[in-house]
């Protein structure tokens, strides 16, 4: 196991460091598109209304990989020819923005009306009030399913290795066929995954029970979270 | 789907509101059209325009060799969800054990598996297995299981903590009821809080379905005749690269689209029924990712 390790350690660290790269460019990505695009979804005007609900059925229900692979291989024949790492992370992004739309979407919903209505009272418009009354409000309960979406661009990433983006599985991978060592290296690639993904779930529900402390005692329990890969 | 605002952030606009807002209207729908005819000139410059191109699509041979690979989406899914469901419930009940020798290795599956890729556990069975000696023999797996079984290992641990999330939905005084009429635990699970866990669960079962087919697109990796893989096959053969994962994309989106929507209509009609306690019912609505 450990000449694996040793002799390899850059390549692995480089892969590492290109799952977070991935994760971190995706979420950010997703979460302000997603929260533009759930302002899209509960505006007055109509046409932005579709615009939102359109997109979110559509990335929504894509499969992850068929996507990566659409962006990947398929866009550079209409003349759009991103570089690997970004093909992966445009790609997380977008599926990720729907789902955070979703989130969001639903975080609007939990905000009682009453305070909606005295916003439009003291005479605020649509988007002064998303901002400084029902966004703040919401983001409180959106904490844990935000969670969910980042863990979910973290496993989801690992989708990019097979474009060929030399992330940690990618990475492990390759090695894989090189030394004949797949335990090894599936462990350490799973273990990578595991402790970002659990410390992910921890650090939620810790700003979670600091969000929601006084504010609304029924949330603070964690709400589980569902990732499918 | 439909596109009616969900909620009221806005009084009745007067007229200059209804002014503002058509002035909006117009504005996004030009973009939108501008968007759409950005698009389509990118196809027609680069030449993917090409009738020949899309043609191919309606001929009988390609349909019957894309819908072989439907086949096989719809087939390692089924077989998936088979094993995966019941084994779902098996491992929550297991969770919710009282004895630990029971609820550790449950719950250490279920994270486990809930936090690891799907795509390395595939790459694990394509590499690892094969070098297992059983009796002086490699063991391997037809490709068909390469697939479902990673499938499986992932499915039954998410869908785990749906069931887990549905048993603790069912309200407390049901299971003090049945206690108080003698039932024993196990009892009292299985004539009492399962069936009304169930109704609480079903429309995250489906979304459960919709994240398996989404898995089964790793036939990809496996070369599993499904078909995502089936689409990269007739690419090899046609190099129409954009037209061919297109069409493979929106037909996984409108089966998708279908069982989300009769998920949600599930959905609506459950919490019209029975409302579970807040934090859980936000917890049931959350849809898993990708």
């Amino acid at each position: 196991m450990w000449p694996i390790l040793r002799d390899n350690y850059p390549l692995l660290l480089q892969g590492l460091l290109t799952t977070l790269e991935l994760t971190v460019v995706g979420f950010v990505g997703a979460f302000l598109l997603g929260t533009v695009l759930a302002i899209f979804r509960v505006s007055p005007v109509r046409p932005l209304r579709i615009v939102g609900t359109v997109y979110v059925e559509f990335f929504r229900n894509i499969p992850l990989l068929s996507l990566i692979v659409l962006v990947t291989f398929g866009l550079p024949d209409v003349g759009l020819l991103l570089p690997l790492f970004w093909s992966g992370a445009v790609s997380l992004l977008l599926s990720g923005a729907a789902f955070v739309c979703e989130t969001v979407r639903s975080g609007i919903n939990t905000v009682a009306i009453g305070q909606s209505e005295a916003a439009r009272a003291l005479g605020m418009g649509f988007t002064t009030q998303l901002r400084y009354v029902i966004l703040p409000q919401a983001f409180r309960t959106m904490v844990q399913p935000l969670v969910n979406v980042f863990i979910g661009v973290l496993i989801g990433s690992s989708l990019c290795a097979v474009a060929g983006v030399a992330d940690i599985t990618n990475v492990t991978q390759q090695l894989n066929i090189q030394y004949a060592a797949a335990v090894v290296l599936f462990l350490i690639s799973g273990a990578v995954y595991l402790i970002f993904a659990l410390g992910a779930g921890g650090l939620g529900a810790r700003l979670e029970k600091r969000f929601s402390g006084s504010a609304s005692p029924t949330l603070a329990t964690p709400a589980e979270r569902r990732v499918g890969a | 789907m439909s596109a009616h605002a969900t909620r009221v952030l806005f009084d009745e606009p007067g007229p200059r509101g209804r002014r503002a807002i058509r002035l909006w209207s117009v504005v996004v729908s030009l973009l939108a059209a501008g968007l759409i005819a950005l698009a389509l000139w990118q196809f027609y410059n680069n030449d993917q325009l090409d009738p020949v191109k899309w043609q191919m699509f309606g001929q009988a041979t390609t349909l019957k060799f894309l819908g072989s690979g439907l086949k096989g989406t719809f087939l390692t899914t089924l077989v998936a969800a088979v094993v995966a469901f019941p084994l779902a419930l098996l491992l929550a009940l297991g969770r919710l054990s009282h004895a630990r020798v029971v609820a550790r290795p449950a719950t250490a599956w279920i994270e486990f598996f809930r936090s690891v890729p799907m795509l390395l556990v595939v790459y694990f069975f394509l590499l690892a297995l094969p070098r297992v000696q059983i009796g002086g023999q490699s063991l391997n797996l037809p490709v068909f299981w390469m697939l479902v079984v990673p499938m499986i290992l992932v499915s039954s641990a998410s869908n785990a903590e749906v069931f887990r999330a549905g048993i603790l939905a069912v309200d407390k005084g049901q299971s003090e009821a049945a206690a108080s009429l003698g039932m024993t635990r196990g009892l009292s699970m299985r004539l009492v809080v399962l069936p009304q866990a169930f109704r609480l669960v079903l429309p995250n079962l489906l979304t459960g379905l919709v994240s398996l087919l989404k898995d089964s697109t790793l036939g990809y990796v496996v070369s599993y005749p499904e078909l995502m893989q089936q689409g990269r096959v007739l690419t090899a053969f046609t190099h129409y690269l954009i037209q061919t994962y297109l069409v493979v994309a929106v037909v996984f989106v409108v089966i998708n689209l279908v069982l989300t929507q009769l998920a949600h209509r599930l959905q609506a009609r459950i919490t019209r029924r029975a409302t579970p306690s807040p934090d859980v019912a936000q917890e049931l609505e959350t849809e898993s990712f990708a």
